[in-house]
């Protein structure tokens, strides 16, 4: 089974954002993969593992996104593609979703994986317009894959606690939920093993796909209160007992 | 603008958050001198549209064919943009349920349309409708214009509206209108199996009056005994965010948010949780929320009415012991 996971690189998850316009300062912060897809390539490895194959991480962005596809490569993953972009952040999903198809087109997997959206942007739309942009079935918010010769049995989740199986013929684009495996650390061994592998380059441009903007973030901003928040101060033990005099007699709530 | 809003039902109930997005849909309208017409789609589905036509509203476009009896990705897509293609709306909104994550990005790319989803509001700039959605897990929020010409399509995060806010009709009803939809079996290429339940839930969130729940913050397992003398001191239910029930930690029927449940108790008592959208949408209802968290800028801050930045580890021990003692008293 050939298996492309889409990995993207965001900003870590403590980092301090400063807001740059319609995008926030790249330089003063740390990158990790976006933990949603952390567990789409853990399933990728896994079913590689069980059915054989070659597991393929592909990203996008700037020269930075290779660490991400390294880590990648560490836990398992055979090559990587990096579809080099600067800009990578202004595109919209569906401008996204083209240059991720376009550059994976000729591979012809049976699987293409990707997390359920990124912690960023959190569009959450790019498994399935890849889906759409290489005619392929999919389905999305994904807690279990089963292979059964050309077609998968899946186990959706649905809100509220209901979920339901469905069936899936390969190939197939698949958006995993996040917590469906436990991720892998990558060994020592295999970041060594990392080194040896290829990560093929190429330009966002070189892949001649044109995609008028659908849409454009005009700017971003950190949110206006919607609540007045009172904050409690003073040590442990006087907040607490602040707290529980807040939530005994002005709240009522105790 | 010509709204078209996009409903939702299974197993013959409505999803809730279909009329928060017509509410959002009639404001829109009211702003732009607009009309909101409304879709729904299945089989057997007379009721829904009779319902949906007591709403103000210009029309209701039923979609029915015997192939939309279950929901399937290529089903509705194909339906969909005929239902589009006949009504020749501007805008089309849908709610931002999991069922549209699955198709509408699709559909709109079938038309050479974007979308922007996850919407929590809109404005209305001098004739420009600027749609405002969550960017960094909530830490930021971005106004986002669509460019080029539309149908546009974007979709309302659960909760952004008010359900009870649809206005009715005016006089009686809107017309219903069967669009007919072409559709051919071998069109769908999933195969839609059982609805299923996972282990009955033993304790149903939803009508506890306090909740004490725990989010990243509680960082390991053997944590949890400090949260839950909270919680017993306070005769409160403990919960969850999803990572704390995605590791296994507590059982995934205590996790609130999106993919569990949605609460509106009194209280409800957020340790270590940052107020990731996913676990937002499924408390905010609450009446009172306090917030304890050692990173002042995180994001549950913006819907609290208390708000204690600190360590919980110190927190916690002082809030059982404060608790018992009042409830001693």
């Amino acid at each position: 089974m050939k298996i492309i996971v889409c990995i993207k690189q965001v900003p870590a998850k403590d980092a301090p954002l400063t807001i740059a316009g319609n995008w926030i300062k790249e330089s003063d912060i740390g990158f990790e993969m976006n933990e949603p897809d952390s567990f789409a390539l853990e399933e990728a490895l896994r079913l590689k593992e069980k059915h054989g194959g070659e597991v393929i991480a592909l990203s996008m962005g700037p020269e930075r996104v290779k660490q991400t596809i390294k880590e990648a490569l560490a836990k398992g993953a055979d090559r990587g593609i990096h579809i080099v972009d600067d800009n990578f952040f202004q595109l919209d999903p569906l401008g996204a979703s083209k240059a991720l198809s376009a550059a994976v087109k000729n591979e012809n997997a049976d699987l293409i994986l990707t997390g359920l959206q990124s912690d960023d942007q959190g569009f959450g739309q790019t498994g399935v317009l890849m889906a759409a942009e290489l005619d392929r079935p999919h389905a999305t918010i994904i807690m279990a894959i089963e292979v059964d010769g050309a077609k998968l049995k899946l186990k959706r989740e649905l809100e509220a606690g209901w979920f339901q199986h469905i069936e899936c013929p390969l190939p197939a684009v698949l958006s995993i939920q996040s917590g469906i495996n436990k991720v892998r650390y990558a060994t020592l061994k295999g970041i060594m093993a990392a080194k040896k592998k290829e990560i093929a380059t190429v330009t966002r441009e070189s892949l001649g796909v044109a995609s008028e903007p659908t849409q454009r973030v005009e700017k971003i901003y950190v949110p206006t209160k919607t609540k007045k928040t009172e904050f409690l101060t003073g040590t442990p033990k006087e907040m607490a007992a602040k707290l529980v005099e807040k939530l005994k007699f002005e709240a009522r709530v105790i | 603008m010509k709204i078209l809003v996009v409903t939702e039902h299974r197993q013959g109930k409505w999803n809730n958050a279909s009329f928060e997005t017509l509410a959002a849909a009639q404001q829109i309208a009211a702003v732009t001198s607009g009309a909101v017409s409304a879709a729904v789609l299945g089989r057997g589905v007379g009721a829904f549209a009779d319902e949906l036509a007591g709403k103000a509203v210009n029309e209701v476009l039923s979609g029915e064919h015997d192939l939309l009896a279950d929901y399937t990705v290529d089903g509705y897509c194909v339906a969909l943009k005929q239902v589009i293609e006949a009504a020749k709306p501007d805008l089309v909104l849908f709610p931002h349920t999991y069922q549209v994550r699955d198709f509408a990005p699709k559909l709109a790319a079938m038309l050479g349309k974007g979308m922007i989803g996850d919407c929590i509001g809109y404005r209305n700039e001098g004739g420009k409708l600027v749609f405002v959605r969550q960017m960094f897990q909530g830490k930021t929020v971005a106004d986002v214009s669509f460019l080029g010409a539309g149908p546009w399509f974007a979709s309302f995060q659960a909760g952004a509206f008010r359900a009870d806010l649809v206005q009715a009709h005016a006089s009686g009803k809107a017309p219903v209108k069967n669009v007919s939809v072409e559709l051919k079996a071998e069109q769908i290429r999933t195969k839609p199996l059982d609805l299923f339940k996972e282990a009955k839930s033993a304790v149903d969130l939803t009508q506890a009056p306090l909740i004490v729940a725990i989010g990243r913050g509680i960082k390991a397992p053997e944590n949890i005994p400090q949260a839950e003398a909270v919680a017993k001191a306070m005769g409160a239910e403990i919960a969850a965010s999803r990572p704390i029930c995605d590791e296994g930690w507590l059982p995934m029927e205590r996790q609130i948010g999106s993919s569990g449940q949605t609460v509106a108790p009194k209280l409800y008592l957020a340790l270590g949780i940052s107020g990731a959208i996913q676990h937002v949408v499924g408390m905010k209802g609450a009446r009172t929320i306090v917030a304890i968290n050692k990173d002042q800028n995180a994001p549950i801050f913006e819907i609290a009415d208390y708000g204690v930045v600190g360590d919980i580890f110190e927190i916690m021990p002082a809030l059982t012991e404060e608790l018992q003692k009042t409830k001693g008293a």
